[in-house]
């Protein structure tokens, strides 16, 4: 898919730098912010303050040499006024008017108060891109396709619930880590997939999520080194980015793996990403993603569709679903048993799960090529008409339509 | 003996009592304080007033984990089997001492409004 920042109009280009810099710098600020005053709400106000004060000047005055300590003299100074009007924060004023300096760790805290398992998904998700990665409300309604009203009472949910209910601001006990660590993993995963799959809608004005979701993956690697899952993850963003130019045609209409051109995948970040893999699995501590991470790479080194290794594939789901176990694991895993043992085996797979995804395109769309397969044209042309009145995403609609014409 | 007596409620009673004004508030604040007053000898704990349900958290074993999430439990046919009273940092130390309750599969955890 085309970078819509490179066809957008020069005003469009400063913001998304901007965009950029406040993505590299909200994060670190607001969470310096939280430290030093202790108040989740107040801090991210002083925050956003800082950043609509700063969209207003730089694009004349040009970008501080130091944009972190410009926003953060702001957003102190934008503080100090907030807490002087108001004398209920007394106690709070004296915390503004020492110097606040930046711990290396800040911005850990934050994921993990924003990822907090105590807040749905969906509050998790709005939370992280707005507080770690600096997104604006318009931005997170236009990229999970929402009014923006109805965000902005999603955050302030999430303000009041983190005060109310003492969600804590700070890094879980070596104990907790894991499962905590696994809320945040997947919080990131759901920004990547909404960015990759683009779940409705043509929305060419629309921030990339997978580059957001890449940064904050290579965030986590760098504030956690030694967590396999995190690098795992981030291998598998950087495994699909590799190959996402090929994903679309010069219409736009999506092309399936097995009829990419794959000189067109970008094969030293392939290599790369599949390093990673290798560098997670050094730690002996197998999951999920470094488990999807590796069969995506498997998939991604193959020269042709007809060299993929399948047998190679099919014990990585066989991990996958040790691991972690999910409906949508095992349908992929009849896919690579198509490739070993036949359709009709994997048929017999995808019959035994479609009652439970009966609601999932995916599972119609390989009936219908397993039962295409097998020569029952009439009952694949059924499941594809199920799979088309699924899907939303047009570049698949345009796909399941040709099959049916 | 010792009874635990649960004060019930649903939104409409909420909604009620967010319509009172000031001095109906106060009259009904003190109307508890007499209560209280008058039962003073027998109550083992005075009790307190909950957060509201979006305040709620619940933790639930299931499959050899445990789930978090947000809000209070809703499934049909749990009901509230007892209760302890915790003073804790925060939410995660709460959640620490719950799931480490040998007796129950799911727990609500609501701060106590002081």
């Amino acid at each position: 898919m085309p970078d819509s920042r490179d066809s957008a109009s020069p005003a469009v280009a400063a913001l998304a730098a901007l965009a950029d810099v406040f993505r590299d710098e909200a994060a670190q600020l607001t969470a310096t912010l939280v430290r030093a005053l202790g108040d989740f709400e107040l801090a991210e106000e002083l925050v956003q303050d800082a950043m609509v004060t700063a969209m207003e000047r730089w694009p004349i005055e040009g970008v501080p040499r130091r944009p972190g300590a410009w926003l953060l003299t702001v957003a102190r100074h934008r503080g100090l006024d907030v807490l002087r009007r108001d004398a209920r924060h007394r106690a709070k004023l004296t915390l503004l008017e020492r110097p606040i300096q930046p711990e290396p760790d800040d911005r850990l805290r934050l994921i993990f108060t924003c990822c907090h398992p105590a807040l749905a998904r969906e509050v998790q998700v709005a939370l992280t891109l707005r507080v770690v990665c600096g997104f604006g409300v318009h931005e997170i309604a236009r990229a999970f396709l929402t009014s923006e009203a109805a965000i902005a009472q999603r955050l302030v949910r999430a303000r009041r619930k983190i005060k109310d209910t003492g969600i804590p601001y700070r890094v879980p006990d070596p104990d907790e880590v894991d499962e905590r660590l696994n809320e945040a993993l997947a919080v990131l995963y759901l920004v990547f997939n909404e960015g990759y799959l683009t779940s409705a809608g043509d929305q060419p004005q629309r921030r990339d999520l997978t580059d957001d979701a890449e940064w904050l993956a290579t965030l986590l690697v760098k504030l956690l080194p030694d967590e396999p899952e995190v690098l795992g993850l981030l291998a598998l963003i950087r495994l699909h980015r590799a190959r996402s130019d090929a994903r679309f045609d010069e219409r736009g209409h999506l092309v399936l793996l097995r009829d990419q051109d794959r000189s067109r995948w970008d094969h030293a970040a392939i290599a790369a990403a599949s390093r990673l893999v290798l560098d997670a699995g050094r730690l002996h501590r197998p999951g999920q993603y470094q488990v999807q991470a590796a069969i995506v790479a498997c998939h991604a080194e193959a020269p042709s569709w007809e060299a993929t290794d399948w047998p190679q594939i099919l014990a990585l789901y066989d991990t996958l679903i040790t691991v972690a176990p999910s409906p949508v694991a095992s349908l992929n895993r009849a896919i690579a048993v198509r490739y070993v043992h036949g359709p009709a085996a994997a048929l017999a797979e995808v019959e035994c799960i479609a009652p439970e995804l009966s609601r999932y395109r995916l599972v119609h769309a390989t009936r219908a090529e397993l039962l295409r397969d097998l020569g029952r044209p009439v009952e694949a042309r059924l499941a594809d008409e199920q799979a088309l009145a699924l899907t939303s995403n047009p570049a698949e609609r345009t796909l399941l339509e040709q099959r049916l014409t | 003996m010792k009874y635990m007596l649960m004060f019930c409620k649903s939104d409409m009673d909420d909604r009620r009592f967010e319509a009172m004004t000031e001095a109906q508030r106060a009259h009904l604040f003190q109307q508890v304080a007499d209560w209280q007053t008058e039962y003073q000898s027998s109550f083992v704990d005075q009790g307190y007033r909950l957060g509201p349900a979006q305040t709620a958290t619940t933790l639930r074993h299931k499959d050899g984990g445990v789930i978090i999430t947000d809000g209070p439990f809703v499934e049909g046919g749990e009901v509230v089997g007892g209760y302890s009273i915790v003073d804790v940092p925060d939410l995660d130390r709460a959640l620490r001492i719950a799931r480490a309750f040998p007796a129950c599969p799911t727990v609500e955890i609501r701060p106590v409004l002081q």
